[in-house]
């Protein structure tokens, strides 16, 4: 293996993490509403600007960090409680609608608090390159791969292990009857978005030490994970991760072996590719469509 | 009978629109008032074919600001690059537009629900990174400039000429969409939204039908496209962008779904919205943002119908 | 009771004596500058400094009374870098503020999709966009602050062709502000006797530039990389450069003229070089030099105010302002006509982006003297010449 080549693959995995974090928060929305949530990146931008925010008031990285994921999870529910529920009954593309007034919304309040600056968050743990096989890696690639491995791997304990984990998976299968067999629907609402918030901050704070913060920092990389979400088949959790990872490196192949200048469209390419093939995306479920 | 009622209130609608535009000037003091209302009449034109693909095909599209953006540009580059005559650069461009939708067409909407809108959004962006990056012909990034409009030796300039050229172009796109949706093929389009399987078993070709919204779509943005392009006299690869796209989505179920003066509607108040909320300042964005939610929650079909529904109530 | 009616009164009265005094000061109403600025979107970067600027010395010249014994007004609208945006709030500006002079436009493409307008209008525009095709050739109405992108690249490739330097690598974004570098860095390349050996884009929100930069990397015999672009892609573009361990000498182009870069790229900006106004490094200029006066006029009370760091883009907007302010004093009245031959026969007009000398044929009016070489130094901006 040249070393350039584990150089890109460092940088795809990267991207591929933190594209999988947001697409794992696509997930979650869309199973229990079927909305897409445009405001999806806004909760990334919101992770990293939140902790910012705190380290500003002299808080310790790891509190503020903690605090800013949680801050974010509440935005989520109020995002829900606010704007999503009293709009209950009205068309999914109604509902996108209100996620791209939030997502406008979220970046207005943060840029009239914050300003239109951009910010650095310091690393967790150092800033050394550390030689891989004649490659440069960051201490803090590893905190972003192994995190969201952990992410993953807790959220997959969480719904087919927790009662409420099983409850939001019943309620995406079938709304009505998980009515029914009495589950809380508008609380399975709920705690999505909280969740989703989360997932979406975790990966803005994971990637602030490497990339920076600015108020608009959530557009492209919501964009890349909704990609990723439905490159891997919408809603589907393993799906949501390959998709992230496939989509990150791909991006970083094709701007070191292809074109640097057309390496997006590559994505994009790429992307309409696999749909048409596998109109499922990567791991789609062969879809009954109810009449 | 129930028909002939609808008819009639359609072409009720469509004198209603023609006097609104007729008489508007009335009300609009200065040149910028006639270039914010050019602005709504593209944005208008677009949104009532986008209409015709969401609101009665039932099919998403979160890219149709690149084929805008193909049509300004067709015209921008063959009139400003290669000396084409203005009309020639706009058929070419709708042509080729509509080519290119139709090729696409069919493997794109084999796709369901959001796999077509990623697969939508996928070609928008296409488009625009390839605006943006072949700088010798577009000029990149930093947009080019456009000649004139001439037709048979007249040059089209000013606010005003081109307020009532868009006003035709926008009677025009309405007419031929109502006449879409009252023909049987538009039929089917409401039968499409519906229940696709429903319309299949009773021997309606969906495909068909949906290849034919999304080509009619594309045309109308393309078209829109190559007028901003001679009434500006300059564009940028901001018009492709994906962010337009969704501005154009947007209008339409702000407005209303499934309503052919509900999608003009909606151009109208979003297109002068953000000329409004400059008096925010710092706040815009908030301010809009608000809007949105806001009106979606209380009208969640939309402005237009969610309006009508209240009048209708209250008349009674 | 009485002693309260008494007061409020005299109050009362102080109130109207004042506003009278004032109105009989006035006389006239005030003079109305225009301003359309990326406030918002992705060059919010350049135009946030700029639209703050614009109000802190508007209401500095109207504490010292005005101009022309009237108040200066200025009128902002946010673009969020979209040239329509910018059309039709320039429309707005001039048919409905009615705004005597323009002192607008963050970018070159808010900026060209004016001109057309201005031209038509006849009313003055002080760009503070970059590019060279803004001025060349030369536009009746329209003016510009910045030195241009060519004038960037020049300083460079002057600094590299003297310490012997011919193989260089280009790394910049893919947007207007980067592309129109990168075309100049191009177009130059062979009167510099410059190779460029490898040419790298990122996209405008790219969060990861090593697969760029590890191809520049694996470029035989670079011997200096230069860097296109402004905003958080060139702090990362640092960072990761660092990161690769790559020791090539690094040269910035005068988008990175602020101290959000350094700080963002966390000290791996050190030793970096890039060409900027003389107003980033202020302090250090010779007491003698005349850009140091105002340059630490700026940047004392822009501090001062918002609390936060300067840049040479709000500096773009200082010069733009004071330019027009300077043209409407010598032209004694905001005639258009009148204050657009003020600002061409501008002569040694000291601002914080250097000596502005107009004429018929150059709307800009600087020169290369007042472009400062800088390195990146224990965290700060460090005059290099």
């Amino acid at each position: 293996m040249s070393s350039q080549f584990v150089q890109f693959l460092i940088a795809g995995i990267n991207a591929g993490a933190i594209y999988a974090l947001i697409a794992l928060g696509f997930a979650i929305i869309y199973n229990a509403s079927h909305v897409i949530n445009f405001a999806q990146g806004e909760f990334v931008m919101l992770g990293g600007m939140m902790t910012v925010f705190l380290l500003a008031l002299g808080m310790p990285l790891p509190i503020a960090v903690l605090l800013a994921i949680a801050a974010t999870a509440v935005a989520g529910m109020v995002l829900e409680k606010l704007a999503i529920e009293p709009a209950r009954g009205a068309s999914v593309v109604t509902l996108i609608i209100i996620t791209i007034g939030a997502s406008i919304l979220l970046r207005g309040l943060v840029q009239v608090a914050m300003g239109r600056n951009f910010h650095r968050v310091p690393p967790f743990t150092g800033d050394d390159p550390i030689p891989v096989l004649g490659a440069a890696l960051l201490p803090q690639n590893l905190w972003v791969c192994g995190v969201t491995v952990l992410a993953v791997l807790a959220l997959r304990w969480f719904f087919t292990r927790t009662m409420w984990g099983k409850a939001i998976l019943a309620t995406s299968h079938n709304r009505l009857a998980a009515e029914l067999v009495g589950i809380n629907v508008r609380l399975v609402m709920l705690v999505s978005f909280g969740l989703s918030g989360a997932l979406g901050a975790l990966a803005g704070v994971l990637i602030a030490p490497i990339t920076l913060t600015h108020a608009n920092v959530g557009i492209m990389l919501g964009l890349k994970g909704f990609c990723a979400a439905i490159l891997g088949g919408l809603g589907n959790f393993p799906g949501a991760v390959a998709g992230g990872l496939v989509l990150g490196l791909a991006e970083a192949m094709a701007a070191g072996y292809l074109s640097s200048q057309y390496k997006d469209a590559v994505a994009f390419v790429l992307i309409l590719a696999v749909l048409f093939f596998l109109p499922g995306g990567l791991m789609g479920r062969g879809s009954t469509e109810r009449v | 009978m129930r028909l002939r009622g609808l008819m009639q209130a359609r072409t009720g609608g469509l004198l209603a629109l023609a006097l609104v535009i007729a008489v508007l000037p009335l009300a609009l003091p200065n040149n910028f008032y006639y270039q914010v209302a050019v602005l709504v009449g593209l944005n208008a034109i677009v949104c009532v074919g986008l209409n015709l693909l969401i609101g009665y095909a039932g099919q998403i599209s979160l890219g149709h600001a690149g084929f805008f953006g193909l049509g300004a540009y067709a015209s921008a580059v063959l009139t400003a690059k290669f000396g084409w005559p203005a009309p020639l650069a706009l058929v070419a461009g709708a042509t080729g537009v509509a080519l290119l939708a139709f090729v696409l067409a069919r493997p794109i909407l084999r796709l369901k629900g959001h796999y077509l809108a990623m697969a939508t959004l996928g070609m928008g962006i296409i488009i625009s990174i390839v605006i943006n990056q072949e700088i010798p012909l577009t000029g990149g990034p930093d947009g080019m400039p456009v000649p004139g409009f001439a037709l048979f030796g007249l040059r089209l300039t000013g606010d005003r000429t081109w307020y009532w050229i868009v006003g035709g172009l926008l009677l025009l796109s309405v007419w031929l969409s109502l006449n879409l949706i009252e023909s049987p093929v538009g039929r089917a389009f409401r039968a499409l939204h519906g229940s696709e399987v429903a319309a299949e078993t009773v021997g309606i070709d969906t495909a068909r039908f949906k290849v034919l919204a999304f080509v009619v779509s594309a045309v109308f943005a393309a078209v829109a496209g190559s007028a901003f392009a001679h009434f500006a006299g300059f564009v940028t690869p901001v018009e492709a962008q994906f962010l337009r796209s969704i501005e154009f989505v947007t209008m339409v179920v702000f407005g209303g779904m499934a309503s052919v003066f509900g999608a003009v509607v909606g151009a109208a108040v979003l297109t002068a919205l953000p000329q409004i909320l400059t008096a925010f300042h710092d706040y815009e964005m908030i301010a809009l943002g608000v809007v949105l939610i806001g009106t979606m929650i209380l009208m969640p079909r939309g402005m237009l119908p969610s309006l009508a529904a209240l009048t209708r109530r209250w008349m009674r | 009771m009485a002693k309260f009616t008494l007061r409020t009164t005299a109050f009362a009265l102080a109130v109207m004596a004042l506003g009278i005094s004032d109105a009989a000061a006035q006389g006239q109403p005030p003079i109305k500058i225009g301003s359309f600025l990326a406030v918002t979107g992705p060059a919010s970067f350049l135009g946030d400094p700029e639209a703050k600027t614009l109000r802190l010395f508007v209401d500095e010249v109207n504490a010292r009374g005005g101009v022309l014994n009237r108040k200066i007004e200025v009128v902002i609208y946010d673009t969020a870098g979209d040239a329509k945006q910018a059309a039709t709030f320039a429309k707005r500006l001039i048919e409905e503020d009615k705004v005597d002079v323009l002192v607008a436009g963050t970018t070159t493409g808010e900026t060209m999709a004016v001109v057309p307008l201005v031209e038509q209008a006849n009313i003055p525009f002080i760009s503070l966009a970059g590019a060279a095709v803004i001025v060349e050739p030369v536009k009746k109405w329209v003016f510009k602050t910045p030195h241009t992108d060519r004038m960037a690249v020049e300083k460079v490739y002057t600094e590299l062709k003297a310490k012997g330097m011919s193989k260089v690598a280009i790394i910049g974004g893919s947007g207007g502000f980067d592309q129109s570098c990168r075309a100049q860095a191009k177009d130059l390349a062979k009167s510099y006797g410059i190779d460029l050996v490898a040419d790298e884009t990122y996209g405008p929100q790219d969060t990861d530039m090593t697969p760029q930069l590890t191809k520049i990397k694996n470029t035989a015999g670079v011997q200096a990389v230069f860097g296109c672009g402004f905003g958080a892609a060139t702090s990362i573009t640092a960072k990761n450069y660092k990161q690769l361990g790559m020791t090539q000498a690094f040269y910035f182009n005068h988008g990175v003229g602020s101290q959000q870069f350094i700080d963002g790229a966390g000290g791996a900006a050190e030793g970096m070089r890039l060409p900027a106004a003389a107003l980033l490094v202020a302090e250090q200029l010779k007491s003698d030099d005349p850009q140091r006066a105002v340059g630490l006029a700026y940047t004392q009370a822009y501090r001062a105010k918002y609390n936060e760091p300067i840049s040479t883009f709000g500096g773009h907007a200082y010069d733009g302002f004071f330019l027009a302010i300077d043209a409407i004093k010598r032209a004694g009245s905001t005639d258009k006509a009148k204050v657009r031959d003020a600002l061409e026969q501008t002569k040694n007009f000291i601002g914080v982006d250097g000596i502005f000398n107009m004429s018929p044929t150059d709307h800009m009016g600087l020169d290369l003297k007042s472009f400062k070489m800088v390195e990146v130094k224990g965290g700060k901006f460090v005059l290099a010449e």
